[in-house]
């Protein structure tokens, strides 16, 4: 039986107009990319861009690391985003410059090891010391963030913390910019082995690096949410506070932990960013955390298995799309519309399934 | 039968912007004992648990458990305490399967923190499996209808008699000394409720619990309660066993209305 829906109005026909206009680009662009791999004087790759040139196998391959490594790092971010989400339900938009404040801890701890000359004789060592000192400050500031800017507002409505979030966000901004001085700092740089190519691979080890250590942390938090009692209380409050209150769970401590792990997720991928691209700002923390969140929304926020999908999908395809979708259509100035893939992602995501990939959205209807 | 006084709620009364959802109640449990509170809708039933549960403030009076006043805990200080209750409309974790519901809710009962989760210590494994166990035997305290490959399944799959019989599990898993039942039988077909009644007088008999019920259902009320206590309008207008209270003028005025003067 049809279920009668309310009827169409134009909003509906645009949103209409527009997912299909935005699939038929993209097919455009892939099919045209295709071609033109397959064989370099394809006649519908030539009609849609004469222009465009073909990828070497080593190149396409170079992407897709690029675009994994860097989707994994969102990913940690966004778990932040969306773990944060699920318990207290607004957007803590101040979560990027906690990713930022692990960057920044990571880039002082790493010149100190360099001066005293760990960096160089045992990197591991030292790269371990300096990955626990910027989870520790991250997840330091994420807790004493909750304490100080978001409990005080615990029960007001959810748009009064969300404002805050980003009064939050710029204090941290500027708090850095005084205490370190602005502009750009480096990290000391890396040993040989993680700069070259891993031989029998031809991929940069600083990638695998950053991929391995995300898939670790990755494991971890799911460890510790799904299978320890500390987990089920978040899940828990996140469904109901109340009810989790009554059953002898301490809310309150519950969500300084949620907002702790966050936290040293973001440190975690505030390490990884200084091993990827070497150096950091005050500002580092702004567009990573945006993307990040529309990694978090992209895979269904408050979805954790969705926030890394998210973050690989939003990472790959900013990596891969310029080359493979826009090129072959003939935008001009592909390579510099990256961040802007990321936000087209989201908004194609939006359009065709609102709750994100795996987002699922219970009515109250739903509840048990 | 009764033992030692547990809980002691003295002239509670609570406000809401002028109403008096409760006025100067008195009421005591004593261990052992199954207490009804019954009353017509909006009476302060649910109100009355909600104070003693720590989700509301009273506006006066005192709760006291074991001589310890309970004014001012948190709902979580509360349960830890040994007061655990069930709601008139169920509200279980409806993404958490059925075994993660009844083990979230020995929380308060377990002592491993983040740490022992994180290096998965053998403390920390022990107390997983003693939760899981208890999480077990609870269960099988209805039957096979939660158990077995029930385990695993989310909440939300459950029908809604099992549902129930979820939440009055979960409050047995925090290991409590009271149980406060909010009409455990309600939308029951009647071969359901009367098996409930029995696992009722087996919360008391075989696990030693103190239950104070809610229920609209008088069968039940009838067959399993030492003492009835009638609320209407925020009042206690009668005490005593069934057959005292359902024979005395005021409640029936309370639930069927007075007699039009002159009527014959």
């Amino acid at each position: 039986m049809r279920v009668r829906h309310a009827p169409r109005t134009r909003v509906d026909w645009f949103l209409t107009f527009l997912r299909f206009s935005l699939t038929a680009l993209v097919t455009v662009g892939l099919l045209a990319f295709i071609g033109q791999q397959i064989d370099p004087d394809n006649f519908f790759a030539r009609a849609v861009n004469d222009d465009a040139s073909r990828l070497s196998w080593e190149s396409i391959k170079d992407l897709v690391v690029s675009g994994l490594s860097q989707g994994a790092m969102y990913g940690l971010i966004a778990l932040g985003y969306s773990m944060v989400y699920g318990v207290l339900g607004f957007i803590n938009f101040a979560h990027g410059e906690v990713f930022m404040v692990g960057a920044m801890t990571g880039m002082i701890t790493s010149n100190k090891l360099a001066d005293g000359g760990l960096w160089e004789s045992n990197f591991v060592l030292a790269i371990l010391i300096a990955i626990i000192v910027s989870v520790l400050c991250s997840t330091m500031t994420a807790v004493l963030m909750e304490r100080v800017a978001y409990r005080p507002l615990r029960g007001s409505p959810r748009l009064i913390p969300l404002i805050t979030s980003i009064g939050v966000s710029f204090f941290i901004q500027y708090t850095s910019a005084l205490l370190l001085g602005p502009g750009a700092k480096s990290y000391p740089q890396l040993p040989d082995w993680l700069r070259d190519d891993i031989p029998w691979l031809g991929i940069e080890g600083k990638k695998i690096v950053v991929l391995v250590v995300a898939a670790v942390s990755m494991a971890g938090l799911w460890y510790l949410v799904e299978r320890t009692k500390t987990g089920k209380a978040m899940r828990a409050v996140a469904e109901d506070k109340e009810i989790a209150s009554l059953m002898g769970i301490d809310v309150d401590r519950t969500i300084v932990t949620t907002f702790a792990v966050g936290g040293a997720m973001a440190g975690v991928a505030g390490i990884l960013w200084g091993i990827l691209f070497g150096s950091v700002t005050e500002f580092t923390g702004f567009l990573p955390g945006i993307k990040a969140f529309s990694a978090a929304v992209v895979g269904g926020i408050g979805n954790l298995g969705g926030a890394m999908a998210g973050g690989l999908t939003l990472g790959s395809s900013e990596s891969l799309a310029p080359q493979m979708v826009l090129e072959p259509l003939g935008v001009t100035g592909h390579t510099q519309l990256k961040d802007a893939v990321a936000f087209l992602v989201l908004i194609f995501v939006l359009l065709v399934k609102p709750t994100g990939l795996f987002g699922e959205r219970l009515s109250s209807e739903d509840r048990a | 039968m009764s033992g030692e006084r547990l809980l002691t709620i003295d002239s509670l009364s609570v406000t809401f912007g002028g109403l008096d959802a409760l006025k100067n109640l008195d009421f005591h449990v004593d261990e052992g004992e199954i207490v009804s509170v019954i009353g017509p809708n909006g009476a302060g039933k649910t109100t009355f648990f909600n104070m003693i549960s720590g989700m509301v403030a009273p506006t006066a009076g005192d709760i006291v458990f074991r001589g310890e006043s309970l004014l001012g805990f948190d709902p979580n200080q509360v349960t830890a305490r040994g007061i655990a209750r069930t709601f008139q409309n169920v509200r279980l974790f409806a993404n958490m399967t059925i075994l993660e519901n009844v083990m979230v809710a020995q929380h308060c009962r377990t002592k491993q923190g983040v740490f022992g989760a994180l290096f998965n210590t053998p403390g920390f494994r022990r107390e997983e499996e003693e939760i899981r166990a208890h999480a077990e035997k609870v269960l099988g305290f209805f039957g096979t209808r939660l158990i077995g490959y029930r385990l695993h399944q989310p909440a939300s799959v459950l029908s809604y008699a099992n549902r129930r019989r979820l939440e009055i599990a979960r409050a047995m898993a925090t290991k409590p000394t009271i149980i406060l039942l909010d009409e455990p039988v309600a939308g029951m077909n009647p071969k359901e409720s009367e098996e409930l009644t029995g696992l009722i007088g087996k919360l008391r008999s075989e696990w030693g619990f103190t239950i104070v019920m809610i229920e609209h259902d008088m069968n039940v009320v009838r067959d399993v309660s030492d003492r009835v206590v009638v609320l209407d309008h925020g009042e206690t207008i009668a005490q005593g066993s069934f057959e005292e209270v359902s024979t005395d003028p005021e409640v029936i005025e309370a639930y069927l209305g007075r007699p039009v003067e002159g009527a014959s």
